[in-house]
């Protein structure tokens, strides 16, 4: 019980933030923008479909009514209609965003596999070849600009050596799997479409890669602080005193304990992906959030992009309360 | 080692700048199409674009254009954060709270994201990028003013201060400030290069520096359609990107590491 | 003093000086020390802090971190071999059934995110697999099967604080806890650290130590962060394991009064060295070093109804820059000019009863 108490109150605690939030995007959206019937309505849209898109907006009421209806639209569902698609914003979003859930997972799960060991190398070898050498490959990943690595990655891995289609989510000569969420490979897992299953997972390879590589340094650096800091613990010398190898030590003692702080590093990692996916999915042309930000932006459709805002910052938000929950139950210290 | 790469930019930059490209071994805004996209040579030492230009002059002509917006970008943000920041530590109470919170739900935004969205608002351009760039960095320079603000303000010579009747403002002002400082340059040092990388992902997707201004990452994105075929195109400016975001931030490390503590011995 | 496999004792140190490389200078932590340690005796070193006995306690086990520390000279005999002389691996083979050591910090002692159970039939595993001659490794696992663990919590490698998985343990993790006379040591069982006192946590860890056996004990001030009641628990549970597996346990404190109730045998150090060595009684009674006298004076309000406390005059020594001939004779009411310019032998002057001081020469 004291956990469902526990969520409720994390979530109470984000409403402020969420306020704020919608209030900036809220500014951003009808105060900022020079000629704001023009931005919703779109580059192309004429005198009728202008003055209709004011009276469906309200853009001609005070600003603080304004607010009322955007807010009021925020929550009701109504994003408002993108130009370029004339359906509305959060239809075409809920097209795209599973491609998106699906890389970001995809994304997080290899950088947690190339992030843990390396950190926890890095502290073992602390200030040695190793370590310095780790730091370096990190480095550079998280001082690349994203589109660096992932060309890199697509000349190499995509033309080069040709290992792994170079775009798109399955190969142009495959039907997609049935639609469950959205997500291909979870798709054809469920449905038991093998074919699906092995052309899908081949081609999340390259932009999934791109992604870890660049930002994998986020997790690499906290393991290694956090092992660093767990070896100065007396119950690591506790335990050598009692007859465990050094290995064992590491492994049993010292990771585990190690990991716990690093679950606060979700939502940064989150964060980091999402701004990178918009830059990979353009370059990979994988159909999911991005890809549909760099669409909206060179067809200068405005009300899609406050949505892309409003999604990606709420996503962010979410995962740091999902890192927040987790700490709080891995860690056996903390009571909940 | 970060500090080489650094002023080299710097100085490459203001020479650039100052000379008005003359310094450049070719001019980068004539078009001629005939000798177009040629793999680097001792002529072309990064080879040529899709319309005939020398990639390595524009590359170099893109340095002055990133260190403006990546100054005017973290100046401002200093600017703002160590005001703000130094308020709400020493005032501290509603105004405090208050300053904190709305630095928070700034925050809450992923970096890239907040960008895009101003950016998109205003159009784009390179100005509109330096206005949509540092409502991004503010917070951070807010936060970290405050939180030195905080350690400041039990100072003995603050304590004199005001017990001699001085405002709060000449405090602030007098006092506070100078003293933050130096730890607010070096994490803006770091920051340089953090503004350049995103400011060259907003001119990637389109908002940010306009053709025909050289950009690195603008310069990328013009030569993505050719990476197969001339991959020094795409792959030279972004490795420009990579090599001035290293050298900063191996700057901003190398300076942390000597500062911090230093400044930290200041107070003790 | 160079007997090396003497059978009737359990650890032979000779010789053994220890320094630490601090900056530019060398601070000297122990001078040329050396002690035996017959089976089945409590030995406690007393000293003010600083005099080295921590440093000693570390060194036997090999948890000394060289650099900064450095090991000049002289032999740690154990079981026929050179501690100083082994590897880590070596080592690693060493402790816990060997040589085993508890800290002063119970608590902090034990992983925090492993239950009790857990962390006493990992001791368990560790004895288990010296007997058929492996080595405790990573992979390990516990003897007992644990029951489904939900995946979440094997990734965390903790359980779930939120509803508590009941787990099989080995039962002598059970039976270890009912020896240290733990009340409930089911639900102790599945506790975490944290959920545990001082004392209880204390307990913890002798019962470990009761699991693996080790022949001999350090005990580096495992009650100085205790309460009076639970220290005599516990002082009560080290004479338990003398006697049950016949270990020797170094008892390391600067407390004279918990000393007089456990010990068998008093050392007494200062600046590095022992100055004074001998049965309890002696040492309590009959001491000969001004040292042990000033202490037990400045310790007597404790034990002795009248007298008021005196202190030693003085300070401890810097350890960089160490008196001339006898080091404790700037502080020394006895001190005459030998002490200045010779600096004495620990010589045995009584039987079982030595004594570093040329008053007694």
């Amino acid at each position: 019980m004291g956990f469902v108490k526990f969520i409720i109150r994390r979530l109470l605690m984000l409403i402020p933030i969420l306020l704020g939030v919608t209030f900036i995007t809220y500014v951003i959206s009808r105060v900022t923008v020079p000629n704001v019937a023009r931005a919703w309505a779109g580059p192309r849209a004429s005198p009728q479909a202008l003055a209709a898109l004011v009276a469906r907006y309200h853009l001609d009421a005070p600003l603080y009514l304004q607010y009322f209806y955007y807010m009021r639209g925020l929550v009701t569902g109504d994003w408002g209609i993108s130009p370029t698609t004339g359906r509305p914003v959060l239809y075409d979003l809920g097209v795209f965003f599973p491609a998106t859930v699906e890389l970001a997972i995809a994304a997080i799960i290899i950088t947690i596999i190339i992030g843990i060991p390396t950190g926890i190398l890095a502290a073992l070898h602390q200030n040695g070849k190793i370590d310095h050498s780790i730091r370096f490959i990190y480095l550079a990943g998280f001082c690349s600009p994203p589109f660096f690595v992932g060309l890199a990655v697509l000349l190499v891995f995509g033309y080069y050596f040709n290992i792994f289609p170079t775009q798109g989510e399955l190969s142009t000569s495959l039907a997609p799997p049935l639609k469950i969420t959205g997500m291909y490979i979870v798709d054809s897992l469920l449905t038991g479409n093998w074919v699906d299953l092995k052309d899908s997972l081949w081609h999340i390879v390259l932009p999934a890669s791109a992604l870890a590589l660049t930002y994998f340094g986020i997790v690499t650096r906290i393991m290694r602080s956090s092992m660093l800091e767990v070896f100065q613990r007396d119950f690591i010398r506790a335990s050598f005193a009692k007859g465990l190898t050094r290995n064992a030590v590491v492994f049993k003692h010292a990771v585990r304990n190690a990991m716990i702080p690093t679950t606060t590093v979700l939502g940064l990692l989150l964060g980091a992906l999402l701004s990178g996916t918009i830059v990979i999915e353009a370059i990979f042309i994988w159909p999911g959030i991005g890809y549909y930000a760099v669409l909206s932006i060179e067809s200068l459709d405005f009300p899609s992009v406050m949505g892309i805002t409003i999604l990606f910052t709420i996503s962010v938000i979410l995962a740091n309360l999902l890192a927040d929950i987790l700490y709080a139950v891995i860690d056996p210290r903390i009571s909940v | 080692m970060g500090a080489v790469i650094a002023t080299g930019f710097l100085i490459l930059a203001i020479s650039v700048w100052i000379t008005n490209n003359a310094i450049l071994p070719f001019n980068i805004y004539v078009i001629t199409p005939s000798i177009a996209l040629q793999p680097p040579s001792f002529a072309h030492f990064l080879g040529t674009d899709d319309l005939g230009r020398d990639l390595f002059s524009r590359i170099l002509a893109a340095a002055p254009i990133d260190a403006e917006v990546a100054l005017s970008v973290v100046g401002s943000a200093v600017v703002f954060g160590l005001i703000l920041g130094s308020v709400a530590g020493y005032v501290g109470g509603l105004v405090e709270e208050i300053i904190m919170r709305v630095t928070d739900v700034f925050l809450a935004f992923p970096g890239l994201v907040l960008a895009l969205a101003i950016a998109s608002a205003l159009g784009p351009s390179v100005f509109n990028s330096i206005l949509a760039l540092t409502p991004v960095w503010w917070p951070s320079y807010t936060r970290l003013a405050r939180g030195e603000a905080l350690t400041v303000k039990s100072r003995q010579f603050v304590e004199a201060s005001r017990a001699s009747g001085q405002t709060t403002g000449h405090i602030v002002f007098k006092h506070i400030i100078p003293n933050i400082l130096p730890v607010l340059l070096v994490y803006a040092t770091l920051d340089i290069g953090n503004v350049i990388l995103v400011f060259s992902v907003l001119s990637f997707i389109g908002l940010g520096a306009q053709p025909p201004l050289p950009e690195w990452g603008l310069l990328t994105s013009q030569g993505e359609q050719y990476l197969v075929s001339a991959p020094w195109y795409p792959i030279a400016p972004a490795v420009a990107i990579l090599i001035v975001a290293i050298g900063f931030s191996l700057l901003g490390d190398g300076l942390r590491d000597v500062l911090d503590p230093r400044v930290r011995g200041l107070f003790s | 003093m160079s007997q090396t496999s003497d059978p009737n004792h359990v650890l032979s140190i000779e010789d053994l000086t220890v320094t630490y490389r601090t900056f530019n200078r060398n601070v000297i932590a122990l001078t040329n020390l050396s002690l035996n340690v017959p089976r089945s005796t409590i030995i406690a070193i007393v000293g003010e802090s600083g005099c080295g006995k921590s440093t000693l306690g570390l060194t036997i086990i090999g948890l000394l971190q060289r650099p900064p520390a450095i090991v000049g000279g002289g032999k740690i005999i154990f079981d026929g071999n050179d501690i100083l002389k082994m590897s880590e691996s070596q080592l690693s083979r060493v402790r816990g059934t060997g040589i085993s050591m508890i800290f002063q910090e119970p608590m902090s002692s034990l992983d925090p995110v492993y239950t009790v159970g857990q962390q006493l039939t990992e001791a368990i595993d560790v004895r288990e697999n010296r007997k058929s001659g492996r080595v405790y490794g990573p992979f390990e696992r516990a003897s007992a099967r644990q029951d489904a663990p939900s995946l979440a919590s094997k990734l965390a490698g903790s359980g779930m604080s939120v509803r508590r998985l009941k787990r099989r343990y080995n039962a002598g993790a059970l039976e270890a806890l009912e020896k240290v006379q733990i009340s409930d040591p089911r639900r102790v069982l599945d506790k975490y650290p944290h959920e545990l006192s001082g004392g209880m946590a204390q307990r913890v860890m002798i019962a470990g130590a009761l699991l693996e056996r080790p022949a001999f004990l350090i005990a580096d001030e495992p009650t100085s962060a205790l309460d009076v009641t639970t220290q005599a628990q516990v002082l009560s549970l080290m004479r338990q394991l003398r006697d049950e597996i016949g270990a020797s346990i170094l008892f390391i404190t600067h407390d004279l009064a918990v000393a007089a109730q456990i010990a068998d045998q008093v050392i007494v150090m200062y600046a590095g060295e022992i100055v004074e060595q001998a049965g309890v009684k002696e040492i309590f009674h009959a001491n000969l070093h001004p040292y042990t006298e000033g202490l037990l004076k400045s310790f007597s309000h404790k034990y002795k109804d009248e007298g008021t406390m005196e202190a030693i005059s003085g300070d401890v020594p810097n350890l960089k820059n160490l008196p001339t001939g006898c080091r404790f004779h700037p502080r020394c009411k006895y001190a005459f000019e030998r002490c200045v310019r010779e600096h004495p032998e620990l010589l045995n002057v009584r039987e079982s009863h030595k004594v570093a001081c040329h008053l007694r020469a």
